[in-house]
């Protein structure tokens, strides 16, 4: 260790192992619904995706969780997405593709992917 | 590494150790590699969470589910229901964390709420073998903010400014004990030393620091070899704490790797090394002046002071030597400001304190509070009150040099301070609660026994006092006491405080002078009357059988081991009082109450 520029790079690099584990409400919350009807309609490769891609862009702030079945089975796979102070935005119909859209247009520049929203699909 | 979308926390202190948690660990690793999971979750050994009655204990974040009491049989549903499906396993958590539809935050709990984790901070969050996590979590800002942006001088005056006080025991100021050990000058060597020989019975705060979080301690060994102008340190450690030994050992060569010891720190002259050193066991090691005689490899016993460590230590040079919580607390200091520490605790006493909370206790674990917590509030609230809806008689703080506090004395706030007024004393921190089944002559003598066996044997007062007074106490628990007993124990105890030689001799006599002073109505009736009322002491208590009560079911009969009991069935029994070990199986066993102790 000859620097402190050093020991911020290792604290920054670690942060998105250990960010998880406070208490924290400035987390953006993921979940994938991971009901027998979610998973039928191939949930776990859009968690797989959002998982290797939040990890990939090294975003601390964010967790991802699975729940339950929320009852619109025919639009499964279904992803929530809650940034702190922002409504909750429900995409429908997710694919891995689409799901590192929202990653990238969403989580990281903060434009809500309106195409894939549940609003979208029920027009 | 790659991002884990959920970690799986899992407690390896002592206590979740001894009740499992290695299987339980293991049992995860198995699972969640049979079910695929093993990318996008992270298993991770951690140190104690502090409540060590619920072990062993697992928390699985993002949605920090604290399961306790998990078995590895539970393992498998955790991994296929919580992780897999993302459904906590209710009938698995913590009872207080449980509420409809969602999972409380541990820290709404009751033994969280009131806690504030400064030295605890670290433990039961991070894997204590991983030192990139600690630095994930500030962890050696401090010394690089020490190294780059302040002199020695600068630390020092820090350091006094907090109100730092030594947490191992005595309550001495830290920041006056560095600036003694930093004026004196340094010739050939100076030294840097943590006491981590913790030996009073029920004590394991430091243990818990040093196997949750040791890079904490390695950080402000390296603060205060900067601050006192050092470059040697060494940890002295019970070689009865292997689990603390080993992570320690891992910390100190990771860190040695990232040239966090070692020479040139952080590009600076500063060049600081550390070692470890073996305690055999020995409680007098714990005394500062013999633990550094032990770590010359000489027989651990004390010598007089003066001269003070800060001027003649280790290989009779200047040697700073403190506790491990009170280093733990160090890196915070530094980082936040004395100003932020002096905001916590009471006048003459800042920060928080660990507790180890033992005995008649519920949740019986690590607490850390801000000083000046009550200690209704750590047994009622934290530690959840006393078990068997038994009532509260007495706490016991600073072990064998402590004393005990009443019930009646339970809303003074703890301090250096007033636990010294009221008799007792800080102590490292064990807290030992007694319930109204405890006798306190017998509390007074379990702790003289400990003190007798202990004593390095050097001086007289000790070796001789200590043992004398035992004698007495066990003629009285025989009940063959004279009230001029009585007056002779006190009159032995005031000599002892004063003519022993160090701090272990100095305070052997406070179980015995506290519980004088607040139980003596206890000491007088095994003394007047020949009765233990707590029904503790065999030779002064006898058991009978209750003819209305009993339908002589001969269930007692069958569990006495001394054969003692007989009678025929259905009509009642009686115990041969010659016979009688006193042994209280019978009770146990007795559905109907009728068995009493007199």
């Amino acid at each position: 260790m000859k620097s402190l520029a050093e020991l911020e790079a290792i604290r920054n690099k670690m942060q998105n192992q250990v960010g998880m584990r406070k208490d924290d409400d400035a987390m953006t919350r993921v979940v994938v619904g991971m009901a027998t009807c979610g998973i039928a309609a191939g949930a776990r490769p859009v968690l797989t995706a959002l998982v290797e891609e939040i990890g990939k862009r090294n975003l601390a702030h964010v967790s991802v969780t699975q729940t339950g079945c929320i009852g619109m089975c025919k639009l499964e796979p279904i992803v929530e997405v809650t940034v702190p102070g922002q409504e909750k935005v429900t995409y429908v119909k997710m694919t891995a593709e689409k799901a590192l859209k929202v990653v990238s247009e969403h989580i990281v520049n903060g434009r809500v992917c309106a195409e894939y929203t549940v609003g979208a699909e029920q027009e | 590494m790659d991002f884990a979308r959920s970690t799986v926390l899992v407690c390896g202190g002592t206590g979740c150790t001894s009740s499992g948690s290695q299987k339980v660990l293991k049992e995860f690793e198995t699972q969640i590699a049979a079910k695929g999971l093993e990318k996008e979750v992270k298993v991770v050994q951690t140190g104690c969470f502090g409540l060590c009655a619920l072990g062993p204990v697992v928390i699985v974040y993002p949605e920090g589910a604290f399961y306790s009491t998990v078995q590895p049989e539970d393992v498998e549903e955790i991994v296929s229901e919580h992780l897999l499906k993302g459904r906590v396993v209710t009938r698995l958590l913590y009872d207080e964390t449980v509420q409809e539809n969602s999972v409380k935050s541990l820290n709404e709990t009751n033994f969280y709420k009131k806690q504030m984790r400064i030295a605890l901070r670290n433990c039961g969050v991070i894997n204590p073998e991983n030192i990139d996590e600690y630095i994930a979590l500030d962890g050696y800002r401090a010394l690089g903010k020490v190294l780059t942006e302040m002199s020695p001088e600068d630390v020092i005056e820090e350091i006094k400014k907090s109100g730092l006080r030594g947490r191992g025991g005595g309550g001495f100021p830290t920041g006056i004990k560095w600036m003694l050990a930093a004026k004196s000058p340094n010739v050939i060597g100076k030294y840097v030393c943590c006491n981590a020989d913790e030996g009073d019975p029920g004590a394991f705060m430091d243990r818990s620091v040093l196997e949750g979080d040791p890079h904490a301690v390695i950080e402000a060994m390296a603060i205060a070899a900067y601050a006192i102008n050092a470059e040697q340190g060494y940890i002295y450690i019970r070689a009865e704490y292997p689990i603390a030994v080993k992570r320690l050992q891992i910390a100190i060569d990771q860190a040695r790797e990232y040239g966090l010891l070692g020479n040139n720190i952080f590009g600076t002259d500063f060049c600081f090394d550390l070692e470890i050193r073996l305690g055999a066991g020995a409680f007098v090691c714990g005394e500062e002046t013999a633990l550094m005689t032990s770590i010359e490899g000489k027989r651990g016993e004390p010598r007089p002071r003066p001269p003070f460590p800060a001027v003649k230590g280790l290989w009779e040079k200047p040697t700073l030597l403190n506790n491990v919580e009170t280093y733990a607390n160090i890196p915070q200091i530094i980082l936040n400001g004395a100003d932020w520490f002096t905001s916590i605790g009471t006048e003459k006493s800042k920060g928080t304190k660990v507790f180890a909370l033992g005995g008649k206790i519920n949740n019986t674990g690590l607490v850390e509070v801000p000083m000046g917590t009550t200690l209704r509030e750590i047994i009622e609230e934290i530690g959840g009150g006393i078990p068997n809806g038994k009532k509260f008689k007495a706490a016991q703080t600073g072990g064998p040099s402590g004393g005990c506090i009443p019930a009646s004395l339970m809303d003074v706030p703890i301090d250096y301070d007033s636990l010294i007024q009221i008799g007792s004393m800080m102590g490292s921190g064990g807290l030992i609660v007694m319930d109204e089944d405890n006798c306190m002559v017998d509390i007074a003598k379990f702790f003289l026994e400990f003190t007798v066996d202990e004593s390095c044997g050097k001086c007289t007062p000790c070796r001789i006092g200590t043992k004398r007074m035992l004698e007495i106490l066990e003629r009285i628990t025989q009940g063959k006491g004279t009230l001029e007993d009585l007056d002779k124990l006190e009159a032995l105890a005031y000599n002892i405080k004063e003519s022993a030689l160090c701090g272990l001799g100095q305070t052997a006599p406070n179980p015995v002078l506290s519980t004088l002073r607040y139980f003596r109505d206890e000491y007088e009736a095994h003394v007047i009357d020949k009765k233990c009322p707590a029904g503790v002491c065999k030779a002064l208590v006898s058991y009978s059988i209750v003819a209305d009560k009993c339908k002589g079911c001969s269930l007692c009969a069958r569990q006495c081991p001394a054969n003692a009991i007989s009678g025929e069935i259905k009509s009642p029994f009686t115990i041969d009082q010659d016979k009688c070990i006193k042994c209280g199986a019978c009770i146990e066993k007795c559905k109907f109450g009728a068995i009493i102790v007199q």
